[in-house]
């Protein structure tokens, strides 16, 4: 974990143990749309409508029960959020309107904010990958961002991976649809390092506001 | 007529050499013979797509996204933003969304984009391409170009999750939307009533969950030879990649024998409007339709 996220830390256990036993207001107050969960009225309809969702132990209409019962741990440390395809059909269907989505994205946003995910999440693993991509350049480099997929169970599973992908690359640079360019230049913004800026002061700005909650 | 000018958003998968290059290439001959001009946003960044949010905040997605609507703002002023990309519009339109309506994220927002020498008042909006041809042009508009009619050939309107949901195209049904159907009627070929219409592949899961995704891509793939269809076709980069490629796998996987083409829309259009195999990017397809090759070939 990096000083900065170690430091933010310790600013969220502080804010946190403000709530005691009252998740569903740690919820409100500190999750993307966390304010619209006391809307749900339970009727199951988002839980039929996730993608994967016979791979979810805990449905949205599940996991807002959960937090209303103040659930934190069960919660935070469920892989659930993480199924989330993003596909919105649970958004277009609801009849409470909640931005389950949203909602969805924020509980994953927290839950690896506060180091609650557990360990070896690959979706959390690849989204902080594409995360760390994404800043470098300001670009997503399709290459690097695979490659560092199939490396990041270590230097023998990444080669397993990568040769069980193989025929997929191959077909792929065959159809100019993967560079092997980029692993040397690539895409990239001219202004990266305003980029860089520009987002370190968002997680600041962010910083100042869950503060001043504590 | 003179063209109708817009600002560009091509998004990192429409770059060359990325997984969505051939339909960066369909599209120019298309908006060329529909008087489209796209005008790159200088210097735009990539939006965070749908996987952003497990280390990304929420402020800073909504800021990488109105860096790019600055930029279009700044430099292209009074044209709409475009994106071919449903993530790319997605995150852009849901950024101008939340920012027109929320003053206190405005101000957030503002504050961090000053890092960037760049400040958004809030005046574009974000549309996608599929748009663009809808409402600008229309589909009489869009059939007005068609020189080579695809006649005969069978094809299942594979619309997926992000161009459909949660925005969509106005006045479209979620569950049921039928403008990609209506597309594939300008052009000549026969859409087939397909019961994965709005399926989701996966989307980003397909790399981190690749065993529960690729079961969906089945059922999509599937369907589609059940219902008759001889290529699949689609205005989503993440649903043209995941369908085509992973079929390779789970045929391997399965022992099935799936070799459905997965197409872009653009790339009918292109072709349905002269274009050669070439224009129309077919050479990045993996897998390939050869009634529509043949078509192309035609003069
Ligand atoms: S569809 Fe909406 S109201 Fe129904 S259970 Fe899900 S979140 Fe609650
Ligand atoms: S967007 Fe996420 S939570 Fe909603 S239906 Fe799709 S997978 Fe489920």
């Amino acid at each position: 974990m990096s000083e900065s996220n170690k430091a933010a830390n310790t600013v969220a256990a502080a804010a946190v143990a403000r709530y005691r036993n009252n998740f569903l207001k740690e919820v409100e107050e500190r999750v993307e749309d966390g304010d619209m969960v006391k809307m749900c009225m339970q009727c199951g309809v988002c839980a039929g409508s996730c993608p994967l969702g016979p791979h979810w132990e805990h449905s949205p209409q599940k996991i807002f029960m959960m937090i209303r019962a103040g659930k934190r741990d069960e919660v935070l440390s469920s892989d659930s959020m993480w199924m989330c395809t993003s596909c919105y059909n649970c958004i277009v269907r609801c009849p409470r309107q909640l931005p389950i989505t949203h909602i969805m994205h924020g509980l994953a946003h927290y839950a690896n904010r506060l180091g609650m995910v557990p360990k070896g999440q690959p979706t959390r693993d690849i989204a902080k990958l594409f995360w760390d991509n994404l800043l470098k350049t300001g670009r997503v480099n399709e290459l690097k961002f695979s490659l560092a997929m199939y490396f990041k169970d270590g230097f023998v599973q990444g080669i397993k991976n990568a040769l069980a992908m193989q025929g997929i690359g191959l077909s792929l640079m065959k159809a100019k649809r993967l560079s092997p360019m980029e692993i040397i230049g690539g895409h990239k913004c001219k202004d990266q390092s305003g980029i860089q800026k520009m987002i370190a002061k968002a997680r600041e700005i962010e910083d100042r506001r869950r503060g001043a909650l504590a | 007529m003179a063209k109708k000018q817009y600002a560009f958003y091509p998004g990192c998968s429409s770059q060359k050499g990325a997984s969505g290059s051939n339909f960066a290439t369909s599209i120019q001959l298309m908006n060329e013979k529909l008087d489209i001009q796209l005008n790159e946003i200088p210097d735009w960044n990539c939006c965070g797509a749908s996987i952003g949010y497990g280390e990304g905040s929420e402020l800073q997605r909504l800021v990488l996204n109105a860096r790019n609507l600055a930029l279009a703002e700044t430099n292209l002023p009074g044209q709409d933003m475009v994106s071919g990309c449903p993530a790319c519009w997605l995150a852009t339109r849901e950024a101008a969304e939340r920012l027109h309506k929320h003053d206190n994220l405005m101000t957030d927002t503002n504050e961090a984009l000053k890092e960037a020498g760049l400040n958004f008042k809030g005046t574009v909006k974000a549309r996608h391409m599929v748009e663009v041809l809808v409402e600008d042009i229309g589909f009489a508009g869009m059939k007005a170009p068609v020189v080579k009619s695809l006649d005969g050939l069978k094809i299942a309107g594979y619309v997926g999750c992000q161009t459909n949901r949660p925005f969509g195209i106005a006045g479209e049904s979620f569950e049921n939307p039928m403008y990609l159907d209506k597309m594939i009627e300008t052009v000549g070929a026969e859409p087939v009533a397909f019961d994965q219409k709005v399926t989701c592949c996966g989307g980003a899961l397909a790399f981190s969950e690749p065993e529960k995704s690729q079961k969906q891509i089945k059922d999509i793939v599937e369907a589609a030879y059940d219902n008759g269809a001889e290529l699949i076709v689609t205005p989503c980069q993440l649903c043209q990649a995941n369908v085509e490629i992973y079929q390779s796998e789970i045929n391997k996987k399965k022992g099935t024998s799936l070799n459905m083409p997965v197409m872009y829309y653009s790339q009918l259009l292109s072709i349905a409007y002269g274009g050669g195999a070439k224009e129309a990017g077919l050479d990045g397809n993996i897998i390939q339709s050869a009634k529509l090759l043949e078509i192309a070939g035609k003069s």
